[in-house]
């Protein structure tokens, strides 16, 4: 079970029709990879976020699969063109089930 | 071009030829201004100007510290944020139990620390403080002194003074303690027989191997250090610089290395407090 999952994002408030802005977000996440061990020498087990989604007023932006091999507090900046005002959905996807989310809404101007 | 665009919108570039320290401007999430460069104060005589370690740092790491979404500092921060309101001790209390909203009670705190305590009679620094309300007015356990938690504190508490002048005070009753610090400050230690001075006084801006010296402001403390993946506090720097002139170091939390602190501090007078900012 990861503590203190915490999602960031960064959208601009503003865009124009058409626009590609750049939307950054972050989540603090330890995403434990499976592959170390600790004191003892026992493996930890793997628990990470394994899929992170973005949706723009229902319509799918980007949908990324996530191995073991990201670190530490993920961040993913990318880019999408903003047809219309709405609502950016983004949701990471924990190993363990737990579904975190965040949305920002973005207008036209 | 957005991230560059953030910086050149920010800096103003002017080429000064003989020093390799720039000569950008840090203003942080577009409104708050740090003091990078001011004159160095009266009680510092070995330098005319006095500069935040930011100036000497590579424009990519700069650009870390202008935006509190790029700053991987501000994830310590945000846990702080969590753990202010969490209730721990004996007395049922939390940190907001007394000084509710950080935002508001803990402006200008970091700007003049490390000070005198009267009733303890002695200097005290921000951890030894954040200790002394935990032990006392919480019933909870003291942190280790530059544990997570720790620092996790300082940063958020810093934070809220971000931006204002520090303004450490080195007369009345911390002059003995000052004295000791400046003293420290001069004295050669360890087999390679360096004293602070060697390096940020006398060579600030030059070359050791592959690091950039900078002044030793601890105006940026505690700072989030690429090498160690985390926040590092002032007395982990102290311990790390002593370190490297090969000598015994002293301890966190230790009596000099809090005169030392005071002393330091005050070399930055005037500069802006940065923290917690972003070195590599």
């Amino acid at each position: 079970m990861a503590e203190n999952v915490k999602p960031k994002v960064r959208v601009p408030k503003t865009a124009a029709a058409g626009e590609a802005i750049t939307l950054k977000t972050l989540i603090s996440h330890p995403m434990e990879s499976g592959q170390r061990k600790d004191g003892d020498g026992k493996l930890i087990p793997r628990s990470i976020i394994n899929r992170f989604t973005c949706d723009f007023n229902g319509q799918n932006v980007i949908d990324v699969t996530m191995e073991p091999a990201i670190s530490t507090n993920p961040y993913f900046e990318f880019e999408a063109t903003v047809p219309e005002a709405g609502t950016f959905t983004f949701t990471w996807y924990d190993d363990d089930g737990s579904v975190y989310t965040e949305s920002q809404d973005i207008a036209i101007g | 071009m957005k991230t560059t665009g953030l910086l050149t919108a920010a800096i103003a570039m002017v080429a000064t030829g003989a020093l390799a320290q720039d000569d950008h401007q840090l203003v942080t999430n577009g409104d708050i201004e740090i003091v990078t460069e001011a004159p160095a104060p009266d009680h510092v005589t070995g330098l005319r100007t006095i500069y935040s370690g930011w100036r000497f740092r590579e424009s990519s790491l700069q650009e870390m510290q202008m935006d509190d979404f790029e700053n991987p500092a501000i994830i310590a921060v945000d846990k702080a944020i969590v753990q202010w309101s969490m209730v721990d001790g004996a007395e049922g209390k939390s940190c907001a139990s007394c000084h509710e909203d950080v935002e508001q009670s803990m402006v200008g705190v970091r700007a003049v620390y490390p000070k005198w305590n009267e009733s303890a009679g002695e200097v005290r620094t921000l951890a030894m403080q954040i200790n002394d309300c935990r032990t006392e007015n919480m019933g909870a356990e003291a942190w280790k002194y530059d544990g997570e938690d720790m620092t996790g504190a300082e940063a958020l508490i810093s934070m809220q003074s971000r931006g204002m002048p520090v303004n450490v005070a080195i007369d009345g009753p911390v002059a003995d303690t000052w004295k000791q610090g400046e003293e420290m400050y001069y004295t050669r230690y360890g087999q390679l027989e360096l004293s602070c001075a060697s390096c940020h006084e006398e060579n600030y801006d030059n070359y050791i191997r592959a690091d950039h010296l900078s002044q030793g402001q601890i105006n940026g403390f505690p700072a989030f250090r690429l090498k160690n993946d985390g926040l590092v506090q002032t007395h982990n720097r102290f311990k790390g610089c002593i370190r490297d002139t090969r000598a015994e170091t002293y301890s966190s939390g230790s009596a000099e290395f809090v005169a030392l602190e005071l002393y330091v501090a005050s070399r930055g007078n005037g500069l802006s407090v940065e923290a917690p900012s972003v070195r590599p």
